[in-house]
């Protein structure tokens, strides 16, 4: 599957699942795993660091 | 059999080792993406599915404590607690409850405005580190050293005036840490210190904006033992990660140091820790966790 950003080949594990983050190495956009039907993974913009974010 | 609920934000590395251990030791473990939580006054913890216990692992703090509530309030008993959660979330709440109970912390003042903050530097003098009460990984924690910084963070502040802009916590720094920026990160689980590890400054004044090497693991001597362990009691319990810093000041370059508690987080992460400890991590937090479990 390609990045919607840039278009270069995402490599997305098999063993990842919902909720995972997935980066593109060329771009460095971040897109969370919507869904995975078999080997269709779906996916949606991840979330940005936000001022709550952390330990 | 327990069934244990790991509620998460963003599935990272801690949340996969968790369900693998809660797994393995017996437990069904489901996963609940806070995300998608859709909740009203009349849900109950069987329709989100939260089992016998829940552990709250969100990396956004307002999200994991607002769901804290909901869950605690379908009277499912979640790690950690909204009272916990809460104490470490905001760095005043958390430095006065250590100070309430005896643990040794740096001296730290609060001022609730840009011209108390100001007063405080003229009583105080230079230097103090000023921390977000909100935020963490080290994120806007900055020395202030002179009169220039302090009018540069003071009017940024002025300028973002987020509500908790108007919080300063201002703390007296440890200068002399033996030479060698370093935080020890103590993992406490039900007030019992099981891992330790050193964080190494990348040559700035945080120990905690890593290099990037390989996590340095530490003995826990008995006085990180005891320190730690007051600090959880001293929060309210749960799994924590408390930071300390080496306080060189009595005893000069070739003394003693004496440990200070700056800080216990609520959600902490371990994958690097993991990696070196003795102790397996992730299965001590989830056999805490079905000890928990409402039976
Ligand atoms: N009073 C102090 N004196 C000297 N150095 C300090 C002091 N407070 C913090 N530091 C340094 O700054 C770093 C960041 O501070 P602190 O841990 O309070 O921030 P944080 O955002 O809560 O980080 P984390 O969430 O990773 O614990 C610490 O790791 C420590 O090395
Ligand atoms: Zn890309």
């Amino acid at each position: 599957m390609n990045c919607p950003e840039c278009d270069a080949i995402l490599s997305i594990p098999d063993d990842s699942t919902e909720g995972e983050i997935i980066s593109c190495y060329d771009c460095g956009a971040d897109y969370e795993i919507a869904g995975r039907d078999g080997s269709e993974v779906k996916l949606k913009q991840a979330e940005t660091i936000g001022e709550d974010w952390g330990e | 059999m327990t069934s244990l609920c790991i509620v998460f934000d963003r599935l990272r590395t801690e949340e996969k080792m968790l369900q693998r251990e809660a797994d393995i030791i017996g437990c069904q473990t489901t996963m609940l993406d806070a995300k998608t939580v859709k909740i009203n006054t009349e849900t109950s913890g069987d329709d989100l599915r939260l089992g016998d216990v829940v552990l709250e692992r969100c990396i956004s703090y307002f999200r994991g404590l607002h769901v804290t509530a909901a869950i605690e309030s379908m009277q499912v008993p979640v790690i950690n607690t909204f009272d916990v959660a809460s104490a470490c979330g905001d760095k005043m709440i958390m430095t006065l409850r250590l100070k309430r109970g005896g643990v040794s912390t740096p001296e730290t003042n609060f001022a609730f405005s840009t011209e108390a903050a100001t007063d405080t530097f003229d009583e105080c003098g230079y230097p103090l580190v000023i921390k977000p009460v909100i935020g963490s990984w080290g994120r806007g924690v900055i020395p202030i050293r002179n009169r220039d910084t302090l009018d540069a963070i003071l009017e940024v502040r002025t300028v973002t005036d987020g509500p908790f802009d108007r919080i300063y916590y201002l703390q007296e720094i440890i200068e002399n840490r033996g030479g060698d920026v370093r935080d020890i990160r103590v993992i406490t689980v039900g007030g019992e210190p099981i891992a330790a590890m050193y964080r190494r400054s990348a040559g700035g004044f945080r120990a905690n904006v890593a290099l990037g090497g390989d996590p340095e693991p530490c003995d826990i001597t008995p006085e990180m033992a005891e320190l730690a362990s007051a600090a959880s009691d001293a929060v309210g319990g749960g799994i924590l990660g408390v930071d300390m810093m080496e306080d060189y000041r009595d005893g000069g370059t070739t003394g003693d140091s004496q440990l200070v508690v700056h800080e216990v987080n609520n959600t902490v992460e371990f994958k690097g820790l993991a990696k070196v400890a003795a102790r397996n991590i992730p299965k001590a937090m989830v056999e805490f966790a079905k000890r928990y479990a409402r039976k």
